[in-house]
């Protein structure tokens, strides 16, 4: 485990500047930063179209110190693949001498929906490849729809009465494609999640990170709560955080005593309109209530 | 070989590092055989087995960002699925190139050849060559690395093949060594890549204030690329003794109609024309071997003085004047303030055979209006019921 403490992982340089359009309180310029200081300066980031793509290389500016590409919205994981592949193929050949990491950084729209197939071809032959996703559940750069990973109840432009189906299981899907590594994260578990971001880049690939990612605008809430939303989605246990490997699935942090829900619906805005309908919140209760299950957290304690 | 083999013959001998596809008729031969050069090492090239043409010209763009030398191709509804990575493509100005087996596009689903797939490609931002035979096929994509990797081109290619007509017939080929290939197309490391060493952004966002110049500067690029592409043929013409120009004349210096067309249809054309100039008849056609960009100065330059032009149009476009090729010349003409009567034939859609027959009959019509200057109708489908 390279990172024992955040002092660690604050001692290596930065690749992602500041002074990037990304609003104050952003949780993805937060994985951002975190992402490129764990993988170094021998890595090329691929991120599709969304937030981090548009507020990051405002041409003539870029807030990118390492290589980075943009393609489209949808071929994230193939462009990733075509670098990584290309690499491999140039040095094998003697025509470049040295190798770098290739890292993707995706929002849930382009990971979930969009981009699943590009995804799911990157996972099934093999790439060594990182793709991170940074969930904010809806999408928001278009001004917050509702996309494959919004979770229940959620209110979005296109959900207006809040979002009627569960999640998308993205890392169920990447697990059933045999990837080498996947594990969730939350910026409020710096350490953690720089662990798992070093693990998944350093097993080569293909690896999968499911990365929370509270949004300010769309979720509806102060922008100074980002770390403390980021931390009762795990305490709630919808959000376990863990990790997958040769098979063994294994809780990373662990949560004895589990807050209930209400303590993470009630400070966002888009859960609102449920909060004086038990009905609905003992929907996502009793969701909490199965992942805490499945993944061994504990009992909610009032 | 067949068009297809010969293609994936001269992929084998240009080194190509990178080949990205996936599979469609009438292109899959191609894949096929160059897996199969892959797999017995005579191609060291890495290949990638997407899961659509989409993640296959992805794959191709960011390889080629990483100065890789790459390849995909493909046909029809494959080529359409890869539409909007096109454009990417050459706005990032990549050297990448296909070869586009040419198929109808569904509805109905039909597998043989027209120039229905590529038609919409018309605004992509490539550079578009027209094979008439396999020959041409494998000579074309030789040449397409040399002008697509030129630093003062840097723009992506496709290579045009008819499907079934050229992609399968197999026909005698004149192959180069392996080391007039690459000494043809010698491939180099472009500097502006992705290395961490010198890191760049590639796929930037741009406001309006810089959205506007820098899609002209892709588009005045192709524009410059006519006179390269045209040197590059006639260098390869010095190593090969095959030379065709962005046109391709033929009996057009005294005749008084002339019939122009793309791809494998001309050649029937011009054993047509052959033909009845045994008769006396004065007809002449072009071949045109470029459609982007277009050359509107060399085509108005042969057709300028004679009494009529057809057009042969192999895709339709709906709700337009007329067909996508014979738009483009009557605009060139218009333009050079030149008067000509002229026909559209719509011809050799979704595989229908077009004879001689069907060929005299279009010279037919072209005579007529030399002789009255009247065009009652300038539409006609070849064949239609």
């Amino acid at each position: 485990m390279p990172f024992k403490s955040i002092k660690s992982l604050e001692e290596r340089p930065d690749f992602f500047s500041p002074g990037h359009g990304l609003c104050a309180g952003c949780g993805a310029a937060q994985i951002a930063r975190i992402v490129t200081k764990v993988a170094g300066k021998d890595t090329i980031m691929v991120t599709p179209t969304g937030c981090l793509e548009v507020s990051t290389t405002t041409y003539p500016a870029t807030s990118w110190k390492i290589p980075y590409i943009h393609v489209a919205f949808e071929n994230a994981a193939a462009a990733a693949s075509g670098i990584k592949v290309a690499y491999g193929a140039l040095i094998r050949k003697k025509k470049i001498r040295k190798d770098a990491k290739v890292v993707v950084l995706g929002g849930d729209g382009g990971t979930a929906d969009i981009g699943l197939q590009s995804l799911s071809g990157a996972f099934e032959r093999g790439d060594r490849i990182t793709y991170i996703c940074y969930d904010n559940e809806a999408y928001m750069n278009t001004g917050i729809q509702r996309s494959g990973a919004t979770p229940y109840g959620a209110w979005t432009t296109t959900s207006p009465g809040g979002q009627k189906t569960l999640k998308k299981d993205l890392m169920g899907i990447a697990i059933a494609h045999g990837v080498k590594y996947a594990a969730t994260a939350s910026i409020a578990y710096v350490r953690d999640a720089a662990n798992k971001v070093d693990k998944a880049i350093s097993m080569g690939g293909p690896s999968f990170i499911h990365w929370i990612q509270p949004c300010t605008t769309g979720w509806r809430y102060d922008p100074k709560l980002t770390v403390k939303i980021s931390k009762l989605v795990v305490k709630t246990g919808l959000w376990p955080l863990y990790e997958y490997h040769n098979g063994v699935i294994k809780l990373t942090v662990k949560v004895p005593k589990r807050v209930p829900v209400s303590e993470y619906l009630k400070l966002q805005g888009r859960f609102r309109h449920i909060m004086n309908k038990p009905d609905e919140l003992r929907i996502i209760q009793s969701y909490a209530d199965e992942l805490s299950a499945k993944f061994g957290l504990g009992p909610v304690v009032q | 070989m067949s068009g297809n083999l010969a293609a994936a013959y001269a992929i084998k001998q240009l080194d190509v590092d990178v080949v990205a596809a996936y599979p469609i008729t009438p292109q899959t031969t191609i894949i096929e055989k160059i897996s199969e050069y892959v797999a017995n090492g005579e191609l060291d090239a890495n290949f990638m087995l997407v899961e659509s043409e989409h993640s296959a010209i992805s794959s191709c763009l960011s390889a080629a960002s990483t100065g890789a030398r790459v390849f995909t191709s493909t046909s029809s509804q494959g080529l359409l699925l890869m539409h909007e990575i096109l454009f990417i493509t050459s706005a990032l100005r990549l050297p990448v190139v296909m070869t586009v087996a040419n198929r109808s596009v569904s509805a109905p689903i039909n597998i043989w050849c027209d120039h229905g797939d590529i038609m919409p490609q018309r605004d992509v931002g490539w550079i578009q060559l027209f094979a008439e035979s396999a020959q041409e096929a494998y000579d074309k994509l030789i040449q397409a690395y040399r002008i697509s990797e030129d630093p003062k081109v840097r723009l992506p290619v496709m290579v045009s093949a008819d499907g079934i007509i050229l992609s399968h017939t197999y026909e005698p080929i004149r192959l180069l060594k392996d080391s007039e290939v690459t000494s043809f197309s010698p491939w180099n490391l472009y500097p502006t890549r992705l290395d961490p060493d010198k890191p760049l952004t590639i796929g930037a966002f741009g406001y309006p204030e810089y959205y506007l110049e820098t899609r002209y500067q892709s588009s005045k690029a192709l524009e410059d690329t006519i006179k390269i592409i045209s040197e590059v043929d006639k260098k390869y013409g010095e190593i090969s003794g095959r030379k065709y120009g962005v046109v391709f004349p033929f009996k057009c210096e005294d005749a008084d109609v002339i019939l122009i067309s793309m791809g494998s249809i001309s050649e029937t054309i011009r054993a047509t024309v052959k033909k009845l100039r045994k008769k006396g008849e004065k007809i002449g056609m072009i071949s045109l071997k470029l459609f982007r960009p277009f050359p509107f100065i060399e085509i108005v330059e042969l057709i300028k003085d004679v009494k009529a032009i057809g057009v042969v149009d192999r895709a339709l476009s709906p709700g337009a004047i007329a067909g996508p090729v014979y738009n483009e010349i009557t605009t060139a003409l218009y333009l050079s303030k030149v008067n000509i009567p002229s026909m559209n034939f719509f011809a050799g859609l979704g595989g229908r055979d077009v004879t001689m027959e069907d060929v005299t009959d279009m010279f037919v019509k072209l005579k007529e209006i030399a002789k009255t200057g009247a065009v009652k109708e300038n539409k006609f489908y070849i064949g239609l019921r």
